[in-house]
């Protein structure tokens, strides 16, 4: 599923130094589990997106493991510590191999 | 022996059970299986670690749930009653600012949700959360 996979985030646009922020995130996405079965009868093969990552200036704050049981667009809540003004990037891996990303700007006053 | 349409439906009653059973700790076991993959077969114990999860979700498809595990470097999550135990590993990077996440999970039935927790010091901590399903989330 490379069309629209959609990634949303909501991070804080200012921190102060060393200020644990809360970050929220949701990627339309169907999360096919590869348990349902279509019409048919047969089974619809499984198709999610299997990680997902968040990094600050290259360093990391969380990475996460996504099984099937994971809920159609996908949404995480966690919490990073900001020590200097830079980049939050997140990304998700899908099963096709496709990669999903997006960044996010934050100023530390 | 006289079977009469009593002990049959008696009979048929005992083996549904056992069978539903079977069923259970197949699943059980599973989930199980996942642990000692994640924790290597350490002992778990109890500790900081908790589970947030609603006592009764109405919707199957979209539980939901947050882990808090104060000291933890990873958290693994399973659902005992479906049909793939697994839900997601949370590892903690440098940057964290907190040991917590939250996230919406698929349940496919009245279950326990069991965290495991690897903290700092290589022990392990384990969580289990009820939750009560209305309308499962497998589909089909």
């Amino acid at each position: 599923m490379a069309s629209g996979v959609k990634p949303r985030v909501k991070v804080p646009k200012t921190a102060e130094a060393g200020e644990i922020i809360t970050i929220k995130t949701l990627i339309s996405h169907k999360m096919e589990s590869g348990q349902r079965k279509d019409d048919d009868g047969n089974v619809i093969p499984r198709s999610i997106i299997n990680r997902f990552t968040a990094d600050f200036n290259g360093q990391n704050v969380i990475d996460v493991t996504l099984e099937p049981a994971i809920s159609t667009n996908p949404y995480f809540q966690f919490e990073a510590a900001v020590p200097e003004t830079g980049e939050f990037t997140f990304t998700w891996y899908d099963d096709d191999g496709s990669v999903y990303d997006t960044s996010k700007k934050v100023t530390v006053a | 022996m006289e079977l009469n349409r009593r002990k049959l439906l008696a009979i048929g009653m005992a083996a549904l059970g056992a069978t539903s059973m079977g069923v259970t700790q197949a699943l059980a076991s599973l989930t199980e299986e996942g642990i000692a993959a994640f924790t290597g077969g350490a002992e778990t114990t109890a500790g900081d670690l908790s589970i947030g999860a609603p006592e009764i979700a109405e919707n199957g498809n979209t539980v939901p749930i947050e882990v808090t595990a104060p000291g933890a470097v990873a958290v693994a999550v399973f659902a005992d009653g479906n049909p793939v135990p697994a839900v997601a590993t949370f590892k903690f990077g440098p940057l964290a600012g907190a040991r917590f996440a939250s996230t919406r999970i698929r349940l496919a039935t009245t279950q326990n949700v069991v965290a495991v927790a690897q903290m700092e010091d290589g022990s392990f901590q384990l969580a289990t959360s009820e939750v009560k399903v209305t309308i499962g989330g497998c589909g089909g």
